[in-house]
């Protein structure tokens, strides 16, 4: 299978690799997929005190295409407020990384991974009610 | 990473085999002026093939302690286990329609048996113990007055753990049952007696002992005599069991690679395995949760299967792009199953994902293996840093207690 170059780029450098301490009130963990199935990832994001994603950071464990999602979903969010973070849609990372179809999964779980991330910050802060009333 | 982009290392040897140089040698001159039909019985070039196909099924004969008149050619190890299966079955199913095999058989076996079953022949599928090795009890057990024939595989392609042939065959012949065995990984890595194991049929592969690719043969027992319904039927070539026109060169280089292979086992087999020690133990010192599945013990010497868990076969082998090596595993999302061998054998679907087979040959070199232990460590270890699930074993939490939302 002919991987696109940003793909193999992002598997060969991934960006944001790593942990923040989930237990911060401004850190929002988002853990999907299952071993069993071949695919775990892990994203977080630090949110701000004005609602910017200000930091992210994943560990995957999954195919290439599952890393390389995940890698470049953590640069996208970047700066992004949590609405605009909460739309991306995994065919904007399938178009961008090329996946083939077998792959589109993979970019669906890093789509899975951000929403989780964000749902666990609005909890913690109280927010989920929020929205909801708005 | 340069440098080995330069020069691929080749570690899949039960995948195929390059042709050894000699059997090349042996093979081409039927390419060439001798190229008569082994069947055209009124010539010189006629007879010249017929004799080059008898020396070589006089080879392919001796490797297996057989008889030249029990050896018929074949396309492959694929046709001789469909016509194995599907041959005695045919012959013997009205009276005695059960057969018996293993669920970690090669998928040419179990799809001959499933087609069996289609057409209203019953199959039992043998577990397997933890070891890859079948329970010779269960395999007692599961033997009726209405069973046929029992096929299991002698060395295995994934996990290359060896069966207690000798036993199952005495089993078999005490029960008046036949046994098949599915060589095409055995062939030339372990001594085979087809009378001391009292094998009835044996499935053997070209391509898989350094002979040419497309060729194969099949031993099929005349005392006590073993009767197959032909799968392909034509000119009635080779006793009529298998039609078609031999294909000189490919037999002629099948007969070559089981003389040499004959020559060269024990010494070849003591290299092997000597290198495969070696790099077991290399990587044992280097990594910590690393398993090897199926049996230490009784492994063919060119078979390491090894899991590295808490990192995904599929990211693995895109990381070492220049070592042909084979991953049993990919997400089941993917429709890229986890292997069957593995969770056959009782391995955690989560290990499975992270197995890589990695099969050493005639050709394989020690600076190759070096070279390719360096690159899979450092691979592993990258990927590691990258896995949230090695992350969460070094903070001592089993992920086993995590309720995870399967797909
Ligand atoms: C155990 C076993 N049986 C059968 C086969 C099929 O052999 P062939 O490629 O000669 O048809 C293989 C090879 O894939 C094998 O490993
Ligand atoms: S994570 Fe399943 S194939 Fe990519």
């Amino acid at each position: 299978m002919a991987y696109s170059e940003k793909l193999l780029d992002h598997y060969e450098n991934p960006r944001n690799v790593g942990s923040f301490d989930k237990n911060e009130t401004a850190v929002g963990t988002g853990l999907v997929g299952a071993p069993a199935c071949g695919d775990v990832m892990k994203l977080q994001i630090r949110v701000s005190a004005d609602g910017i994603i200000e930091d992210a950071k994943f560990k995957t464990f999954g195919c290439g295409s599952a890393i390389a999602s995940s890698s470049l979903i953590t640069e996208w969010v970047k700066g992004k407020t949590i609405a605009e973070a909460g739309a991306i849609k995994n065919s904007q990372i399938a178009e961008e990384l090329a996946l083939p179809p077998v792959k589109i999964h993979c970019s669906i779980l890093a789509e899975d991974a951000i929403k989780a991330a964000i749902s666990d910050y609005n909890t913690k802060n109280g927010k989920a009610e929020v929205e909801a009333a708005e | 990473m340069n440098e080995l982009k330069a020069k691929p290392i080749y570690l899949d040897y039960q995948a195929t085999t390059p042709t050894d140089p000699r059997v090349v040698d042996a093979m081409l001159p039927y390419f060439y002026e001798k190229f008569g039909n082994a069947h055209s019985r009124n010539h010189s070039f006629g007879w010249e093939a017929e004799d080059a196909i008898e020396l070589a099924r006089g080879q392919v004969a001796t490797i297996i302690g057989a008889s030249p008149k029990e050896v018929i050619f074949t396309s492959g190890a694929t046709e001789s286990n469909n016509l194995a299966l599907k041959g005695v079955m045919k012959f013997y199913g009205k009276k005695k329609p059960h057969l018996i095999t293993t669920v970690t058989e090669h998928k040419c076996v179990l799809d001959s048996a499933r087609h069996l079953e289609q057409e209203g022949y019953k199959v039992t599928y043998l577990p397997v113990q933890q070891n890859g090795l079948v329970d010779l009890e269960q395999l007692k057990a599961a033997i009726t007055d209405e069973t046929a024939l029992v096929s299991i595989m002698a060395v295995h392609n994934e996990i290359g753990v060896i069966q207690p042939l000798k036993e199952i065959g005495e089993i078999c012949r005490e029960r008046g049952v036949f046994f098949h065995c599915d060589a095409a990984q055995a062939v030339g890595k372990i001594p085979l007696d087809v009378n001391d194991m009292k094998i009835d049929l044996m499935s053997i592969s070209g391509h898989k002992i350094y002979g040419p690719k497309g060729v194969g043969a099949l031993f099929v027992r005349r005392r006590p005599r073993v009767r197959v319904v032909a799968q392909i039927t034509g000119g009635g070539q080779e006793r009529g069991m298998r039609s078609g026109t031999l294909p000189t060169p490919l037999i002629v280089g099948l007969g070559k690679a089981c003389d040499i292979a004959l020559n060269e086992m024990a010494e070849e087999n003591a290299r092997i395995m000597e290198l495969r020690n070696y790099t077991l133990n290399r990587f044992r010192e280097r990594l910590a949760d690393i398993y090897l599945n199926g049996d230490e013990e009784n492994r063919v010497a060119g078979n390491l299967n090894i899991s590295f868990a808490y990192v995904e076969g599929e990211s693995l082998l895109m990381g070492i792009k220049n070592i042909a090596v084979s991953s049993g595993s990919a997400c089941t999302s993917a429709s890229l199953e986890p292997s069957y061998v593995l969770r056959a054998l009782g391995v955690d679907e989560e290990l499975a994902h992270t197995s890589l087979r990695i099969g050493i040959g005639r050709f394989t070199t020690r600076e190759e293996l070096d070279q390719a232990v360096d690159a899979i460590c450092n691979e592993v270890e990258r990927l590691r840093e990258m896995s949230p699930l090695w992350e969460m074993a070094q903070e001592g939490i089993d992920i086993k207690s995590i309720e995870w939302a399967e797909h």
